[in-house]
């Protein structure tokens, strides 16, 4: 009983899911590119892919639906599936996030060019930084490459922080700038969550190749335990 | 009440063949333990093991300790004794096929020599409301023989034959294995309910059925015990690359 056939059917998810992440990842840039020159061209290939993304979806939970009903897989079998429903929703949310701030350039197509006091192209960077390596510790299931995208959230969380502090602060005293600085939060908030959801990946990889839950690690850590109610 | 099970040094062999490697495990009291591994890996030996059922066989022979709770069961007790403490349960379910249901379940107390028939009645009921059968015979006692009930029945009846000598411990070698969906899942449901009152080891090829019953596994291979831990990390992160390799069905 090598399961040959469910071997296959693994393999087959995993590269459904790589072409989910390719269009993901592709998406998010193509969603930042758009941002920095200002096309709309752009914006629509960001629109386009996220209906194959959300297509693709739908196709890998089934598949990996399919798996679990009918070879009732077992440890790290198991755990790896998880993983790729898990990282499915993740991508998605990607996608997501890069549509969201490709209509936020969309809004922004009739106003003036202003400097504002965020630099998106870093954070963005930062970012898109954490997704490839995330999905590269995925392919090659190198739980200590996915460590170290947990590492680099703290970043992108202050540079949002740090967005939200100036950009309000911008909104407050160059009220005419009101409308440029919200986007540009928006945009920033956006980067923040494609951030998290690399870390979601990272930790789902280091779950699939280790079998350690390090979701959460910080805040329940400190956290007293909940006490039952009545 | 159940007891514990404490194996020490544990080998077996059938002629030259070393069938059971140096084995050491703790059996939990009022568990159910689950016995994995590939067929011939030594699993079935090693209950038959712990009722002193393996040197039955003339060309075998066991070195080693068992302790059933307080009891050295190579050293202190009699097999027939021991087989009294420890209940089995094989894969086909063996009825007496001319014997009555009632019969059935009264054959070990009467070779003990109960003759009481008042409370052989009481026993009888008890053993067959524990192994979940009472309501479906209760009419048929003494009229229907135990091979006239399905093939889930009698592994029932089996099993209340078991109990009705009141054992500690219950090993069961593939209790479901021959039976269908239906049948396999009283069988499971009455070994959850079971464990309450006694040590359950449950040999099986099922793994999800171990998943499902049972609080710990240990996994066999090639006459050595691999790894023992709770089921759950046996069956969601095993610490050995061949436990892994087992389960995941890519050996076997």
């Amino acid at each position: 009983m090598t399961r040959i056939r469910f071997q296959q059917n693994l393999d087959e998810l995993k590269e459904n899911l790589l072409v989910m992440a390719g269009l993901a990842e592709q998406s998010i840039q193509r969603a930042i590119e758009a941002y920095r020159v200002r096309d709309l061209s752009i914006c629509d290939l960001v629109s386009r892919s996220e209906i194959a993304i959300n297509r693709l979806e739908r196709d890998i939970d089934q598949a990996a639906l399919d798996l679990l009903a009918m070879e009732q897989p077992m440890a790290i079998d198991l755990r790896f599936i998880l993983s790729v429903i898990k990282i499915n929703a993740d991508l998605e949310r990607v996608g997501d996030a890069a549509k969201s701030i490709s209509d936020r350039v969309r809004s922004m197509d009739q106003m003036a060019v202003v400097d504002l006091p965020v630099d998106i192209p870093r954070m963005a960077s930062l970012a898109a930084d954490m997704v490839r390596k995330s999905l590269q510790a995925f392919i090659e299931a190198d739980a200590d490459m996915a460590r170290t995208v947990l590492t680099m959230d703290d970043a992108v969380d202050a540079m949002n922080r740090a967005a939200y502090k100036s950009l309000t602060k911008v909104m407050e005293e160059q009220s005419h700038l009101a409308p440029q600085a919200l986007n540009a939060l928006m945009i920033s908030r956006s980067l923040e969550r494609v951030a998290d959801h690399a870390t979601n990946i990272a930790e789902d990889v280091i779950f699939w190749v280790q079998g350690a839950d390090v979701r959460h690690h910080k805040s329940l850590k400190t956290a007293p335990d909940p006490q039952p109610q009545g | 009440m159940g007891v514990g099970i404490e194996v020490t040094n544990l080998n077996a062999w059938y002629g030259a063949n070393h069938t059971l490697q140096d084995i050491n495990l703790n059996i939990p009291a009022n568990h159910a333990t689950a016995l994995i591994g590939p067929s011939g890996c030594g699993k079935s030996t090693f209950v038959r093991c712990l009722n002193r059922m393996h040197e039955t066989n003339p060309i075998a022979r066991v070195t080693g300790t068992v302790r059933i709770g307080d009891l050295d069961i190579y050293k202190d007790a009699k097999p027939v004794e021991i087989r009294r403490r420890v209940g089995m349960v094989f894969q086909r379910p063996n009825p007496f096929p001319t014997m009555s249901i009632f019969d059935n379940v009264a054959a070990g107390l009467k070779l003990n020599g109960y003759n009481n028939r008042h409370a052989l009645a009481e026993i009888v009921e008890r053993s067959l409301k524990n192994s979940a059968l009472w309501d479906e015979v209760k009419d048929d006692l003494k009229k229907k023989s135990g091979a006239s009930l399905s093939g889930g029945q009698q592994q029932r009846l089996c099993i209340a034959r078991a109990l009705a000598v009141d054992p500690e411990v219950l090993l069961m070698d593939e209790p479901a294995s021959a039976l269908d969906p239906v049948s396999t899942s009283k069988i499971e449901d009455l070994i959850f309910q079971l464990k309450s009152q006694y040590t359950i080891v449950i040999v099986t090829h099922n793994m999800q059925q171990a998943a499902r019953v049972a609080e710990k596994t240990g996994f066999f291979l090639n006459g050595r015990m691999v790894e023992f831990d709770s089921t759950h990390k046996i069956f969601t992160n095993p610490s050995d690359k061949r436990t892994e390799d087992y389960i995941t069905g890519r050996f076997g």
